[in-house]
């Protein structure tokens, strides 16, 4: 995938700057990406958007070192599945993380990133990603 | 009308490369290097950061500091910064997005070399005074630049940090602003060009000092206040040595530009950088105490600030990390990997 059409770009963009999806409000069930109908509730369905808290773990995980083209210049790099604290699971990558140090089950959180640009002179998409959620800012201070 | 800071956050890569990596590959004397700048390591960004993500991560510390403000009660957002990644394209518009500012609200880049988001402080005190909005969001941020083997190698650093002014709940008021300008050929970079070119010696007398030292004159002047009514002083951090001495001319103690002074583990942010120094002060100063920060643009500009604390400071700055706490949280780089995330090989 070397060219993303800008409209493609855009009618994503919200979804991956906020972490937004959606959920029913008849059923509670969340879903990411968001969703026009609940496949449980199907005409009964309330379908809002909601922001979710970018709190998650580590479902699973592999180490990409052969890349797609646009992605080449992070290999080796983590991508994982992450299982939002609210439900959804995402696929992202893991940042500010060596591939040695990523386990299933380990806490993460949300940070906003590069996604991927095209060339030199293309669009920049940015989006979230996730990295090692670390609390110890709040014993510091 | 009281106008003042209702939030701030701060954010730093996690990178860091030592002086004598860099030094090691130009055959240049690293002790010589930390000794005239004052500088022992710099902040470098991941390959997936730029201007844009970190002044999104610093905004959204500032968010949560402000936890009044409703993200849709921003009426301006303004990004300062002299590396924005598109040259047509607002990283302000991007950073208003992430953060659920959009779409009733303004928005704009500003560039003045190192001061540009003080510049953007200066403009939402006036919107919100003046009852255009209500809350106004200035963020300074940068991945600065600097041409391989070149000095400005050991000091050119990415951070950012966000202010969010307003009238309501202030952690601090500002109690006067005076800027002082002049068109000094001391640092620039032409449109298309990688890096910036400077005039060496040249960025220090006429340049830095006579800004610095006159912005904060002139502020303290109108304001009736002088050195020792300021518990701290926060000046643009190019180098260690810089701030310094412009406190020393200015009269000021080291102690007073001492908690303010973050530049010798994380190097210069540009646009961040007095920012940077202002929240570190902000992350420990006790209400009633003053603060002067005064910034400095290349090109060449300065503005000055002249700062109290209030009691609401306490409560609000456990809300989101210190600058300590980015400061300290590190991984070192060597060379090879920094030529890697700063894309200084063709390919």
């Amino acid at each position: 995938m070397s060219h993303i059409a800008p409209p493609a770009h855009w009618r994503r963009a919200k979804e991956r700057y906020r972490l937004l999806g959606s959920k029913c409000e008849n059923c509670g069930s969340t879903f990411f990406p968001p969703t026009k109908v609940c496949p449980k509730c199907r005409r009964k369905g309330r379908i809002v958007q909601t922001e979710f808290s970018g709190k998650g773990k580590i479902y699973s995980y592999t180490i990409i070192h052969s890349a797609p083209k646009m992605f080449e210049k992070y290999t080796p790099y983590i991508l994982a599945l992450v299982e939002l604290e609210e439900g959804p699971k995402v696929m992202s990558q893991i940042v500010d993380c060596k591939p040695e140090e990523v386990k299933i089950g380990m806490a993460v959180e949300v940070c906003f990133r590069k996604l991927f640009e095209q060339d030199g002179e293309g669009i920049i998409s940015y989006g979230f990603k996730f990295r090692p959620a670390d609390n110890s800012w709040k014993s510091l201070q | 009308m009281s106008v003042g800071i209702v939030g701030y956050g701060a954010y730093i890569p996690k990178y860091r490369i030592r002086v004598e990596d860099i030094a090691r590959v130009w055959g240049h004397d690293a002790g010589s290097i930390k000794s005239g700048l004052g500088v022992l390591e710099k902040s470098v960004p991941s390959l997936d950061e730029d201007t844009a993500t970190l002044a999104v991560e610093a905004a959204r510390n500032a968010l949560k500091r402000a936890k009044d403000v409703k993200p849709s009660e921003i009426g301006a957002v303004y990004v300062g910064s002299e590396s924005h990644p598109y040259a047509v394209k607002p990283t302000a518009a991007t950073v208003a997005e992430a953060l659920g500012i959009v779409p009733d609200t303004t928005a704009a880049d500003l560039e003045f070399a190192c001061k540009a988001a003080t510049a953007g402080i200066q403009a939402c005190m006036g919107l919100v005074k003046g009852g255009y909005i209500k809350y106004g969001m200035s963020i300074g941020a940068d991945t600065a630049q600097s041409a391989p083997g070149d000095a400005l190698e050991y000091t050119a650093s990415a951070g950012a940090a966000a202010y969010i002014i307003g009238s309501e709940n202030l952690v601090a008021e500002i109690e006067g602003t005076f800027s002082y300008t002049q068109d000094v050929p001391d640092f620039w970079r032409r449109e298309g060009a990688p890096y910036p070119r400077h005039g060496g010696r040249f960025t220090g007398e006429p340049a830095y000092f006579e800004h610095v030292v006159k912005a904060s004159k002139g502020l303290m002047e109108r304001l009736g206040t002088n050195v020792s009514d300021y518990n701290y002083v926060v000046f643009h951090m190019p180098n260690g040595k810089f701030p310094l001495r412009a406190a020393k001319i200015l009269g000021f103690t080291i102690e007073q530009v001492r908690i303010g002074l973050v530049v010798e583990k994380i190097g210069n942010t540009y646009s961040g950088s007095s920012l940077l120094g202002l929240a570190a002060v902000l992350d420990v100063a006790k209400s009633g105490e003053r603060i002067l920060l005064t910034s400095y643009g290349s090109g060449a500009g300065s503005d000055s600030f002249s700062i109290i604390v209030r009691d609401l400071i306490e409560e609000r700055r456990n809300l989101a990390p210190s600058v300590k706490y980015y400061v300290e949280r590190k991984e070192y780089i060597d060379y090879a990997l920094y030529a890697r995330s700063k894309c200084l090989y063709r390919g």
